[in-house]
């Protein structure tokens, strides 16, 4: 319990706001599957405040996913409430949550899910057809978006042309194109190899520290959790820990640690000559 | 989502999958397609017979012995005794509209040539039918006036009979038996084939009326009167005329059916239209049905579709679309195949029916009822078969369509 309030005036403090974003009171999602019925979540509260940086963490089945599905508006709670930006959204209809997440949220999917066959900006204007903008103001808001995630140059180019950084980055750009409250990251870089799931994250932090913008992200990788600024781990549909990360990765830095492409040619060169060497000395 | 956004979107959607959306119509542009084409062809070919019809002279007035039960003119005729040549006369003497007429009576008769023999309808009239019937012969002449005033045993046969009793031989200056008389073979008349109700009108024998009423069937009353008026107004106007005449004549009270029925070739062109409207409405309906096997076809490929775009939908759901706004989406998509569909299936339909009207000379008719129908079809098959695929693409959870593979 003391833990708790000292965690909780420490969140206080590293953030600006006074009001949170994102408040969970008690809340419980259970699923009726017939015969048995599944507890997802058993009595989860929490609050999240503007600009902070939040990893979801929790073996499967810990409810974690359920938790994303909430605060994502797509799932409504059995019991408690979910409070988001001041609003009370767990007795919302599918029609007003659907504004809501328009309105509100912005989405990052492990699996990038882009349009195929359509163009970047297309991709990223998605969220602002749903928002009654006109076809101009559209394209306008779209190219923002790409620009802030260093796309704008590529924005004529189908997802078959760009590498899975650069898709995400579109897939970003498009969770950001609406101007929302929070951004929601499913395993954001779980298709991406290290690298990339670096400057991916660097992304998020950039959007994070000179913008503002407050970052959910869910993860089972340890070392990108490290990215953020606090952890919410979970466990059989409670809220188990709630820490704020020691030791914050800086992806900027780290990026700057790593070996050059041409390093890691010369490298990987080494690493060959040396197993050929072996070889012949047993043969 | 305004209306104009929608279906900019739809098209979108179509355009990433040209191949598939291009088959999808195709059952669309054949059914309509064949619509158009049936339609256009069947209403020139109605032209062509009413123009026919109209070549046939339209003057003709035809007033048939019998109760008003029968269609056309040779049918029905019962045994009905009251119209005669009197009658005729009268006609003739008090209806200035009438130009000419001419009384006819008819027998079955076997008919023997040397070893062929054929069983006929033996129609007695007066000379002056072939006029009024447009008959001409091709071989030979008609019996004249002398030949009808002295009942002569003279005759005029159709192409059918002389092929039966004649094979290659000319008939003119023959002799034939009809009954057991000897008659002689004075023309052959034109062809002139099957009429309306399928009669073939090349079976037949004319001989003059007087022959016919006192030597083969003895009797003085006529089935018909062919007669033809001044002009076409006048054949129409002549009907009214003719009826209060004849009843009067035969003693007919108010309220009572008449013994006769009057035709006007007008009639005949109003029927030979309306069998030829059926003719081209079934022949549209059955390719009405293509139409529906193309609604499935979208119905099928929508269906698919969905299923395919089931991340799509979700994502989209999950970026603010609302349930309204994604079965909105499907159905304009659905609406668009077939309406495109629709006019490309115009198009080729009316380049179709230029085709093959060029090919049989026959002139095509394009229909603008037909075209608008066409239309509101598509549109009507793309909401009807749309909307369930559209509807299941709505009632998606976006969670479990995010997760689909």
């Amino acid at each position: 319990m003391a833990d708790q309030i000292t965690i909780a005036m420490e969140s206080k403090e590293t953030v600006a706001g006074g009001k949170p974003v994102i408040r969970l009171e008690n809340v419980f999602k259970t699923y009726d599957l017939g015969e048995i019925q599944v507890q997802a979540l058993r009595g989860v509260s929490l609050e999240v405040y503007e600009g902070e940086f939040v990893a979801v963490m929790g073996p499967s089945g810990s409810g974690k996913s359920t938790i994303m599905n909430i605060l994502g508006c797509l799932d409504r709670p059995t019991k408690g409430r979910y409070f988001l930006d001041g609003v009370d959204v767990s007795g919302m209809t599918k029609t007003e949550l659907a504004r809501i997440r328009n309105r509100k949220l912005g989405f990052v999917f492990q699996q990038f899910n882009l349009l195929s066959r359509t163009s970047a900006v297309e991709n990223v204007e998605l969220p602002t057809v749903y928002a009654g903008v006109s076809p101009e103001e559209r394209t306008k808001r779209a190219m923002e978006a790409l620009t802030r995630v260093g796309l704008a140059d590529r924005a004529g180019h189908h997802p078959s042309q760009l590498s899975g950084g650069q898709q995400q980055r579109v897939a970003i750009a498009r969770g950001l194109v609406n101007r929302p409250a929070i951004l929601l990251a499913d395993e954001p870089t779980g298709n991406l190899d290290s690298r990339t799931s670096i400057e991916i994250m660097d992304i998020l932090q950039t959007l994070n520290n000179e913008q503002g913008i407050t970052v959910v992200l869910v993860t089972h990788e340890p070392d990108i959790a490290q990215y953020a600024k606090r952890t919410l781990l979970f466990r059989d549909g409670k809220l188990k820990r709630d820490s704020l990360v020691q030791d914050r990765f800086d992806a900027r830095e780290v990026l700057k640690s790593l070996p050059t492409v041409e390093q890691q040619a010369a490298e990987d060169a080494a690493e060959e000559a040396q197993k050929l060497a072996k070889s012949e000395r047993t043969v | 989502m305004d209306f104009m956004n929608t279906f900019r979107l739809a098209l979108r959607a179509l355009a990433r999958n040209k191949m598939r959306s291009a088959l999808t119509m195709l059952g669309i542009i054949i059914g309509v397609g064949a619509v158009i084409a049936v339609v256009s062809i069947g209403q020139g070919a109605q032209y062509l017979v009413q123009q026919g019809i109209q070549a046939m002279g339209t003057n003709a007035v035809f007033i048939a012995a019998g109760s008003n039960r029968a269609g056309g003119v040779r049918q029905g005729y019962g045994g009905v005794k009251t119209l005669t040549v009197d009658d005729m006369n009268a006609i003739l003497r008090e209806i200035p509209l009438i130009k000419q007429a001419a009384p006819a009576l008819t027998s079955r008769q076997q008919v023997v040539y040397g070893n062929q023999n054929w069983n006929t309808s033996i129609t007695g009239t007066a000379s002056n039918y072939f006029d009024i019937r447009t008959w001409p012969v091709q071989a030979g002449s008609v019996f004249s006036n002398e030949e009808v005033d002295i009942a002569a045993n003279v005759c005029v046969i159709g192409t059918t009979v002389e092929k039966i009793l004649f094979g290659d031989e000319n008939p003119v200056g023959k002799t034939i038996r009809i009954g057991n008389l000897p008659f002689r073979v004075d023309g052959v008349l034109e062809s002139k084939g099957q009429n309306v109700t399928g009669q073939d009108q090349d079976d037949v024998i004319f001989a003059p009326y007087t022959t016919v009423q006192r030597k083969i069937s003895g009797i003085t009353w006529l089935q018909f009167i062919a007669a033809s008026a001044v002009s076409q107004e006048a054949s129409l106007a002549a009907v009214a005329p003719i009826t209060s005449l004849l009843r009067e004549r035969h003693r007919i009270r108010p309220g009572d059916d008449a013994d006769f029925l009057i035709r006007t070739q007008a009639d005949i062109a109003d029927l030979q239209n309306q069998t030829q409207a059926t003719m081209t409405y079934l022949l549209g309906g059955i390719a009405s049905v293509s139409l529906l096997v193309g609604g499935i076809g979208i119905m099928n490929i929508m269906l698919v579709s969905v299923t395919e775009r089931t991340r799509e939908i979700g994502v989209r759901m999950a970026v603010g679309a609302t349930e309204d706004d994604v079965r909105r989406q499907f159905l304009v998509e659905a609406v668009t195949l077939s309406m495109m569909g629709g006019f490309i299936g115009i198009i080729f339909g009316l380049v179709g029916s230029a085709l093959i009207s060029n090919l049989l000379s026959w002139p095509t008719l394009i229909s603008g009822k037909a075209i608008i129908a066409a239309v509101i079809f598509s549109a009507a098959v793309g909401i009807f078969f749309g909307y369930y695929p559209a509807h299941k693409a709505a009632q998606l959870d976006p969670i479990e369509a995010l997760r689909y593979e």
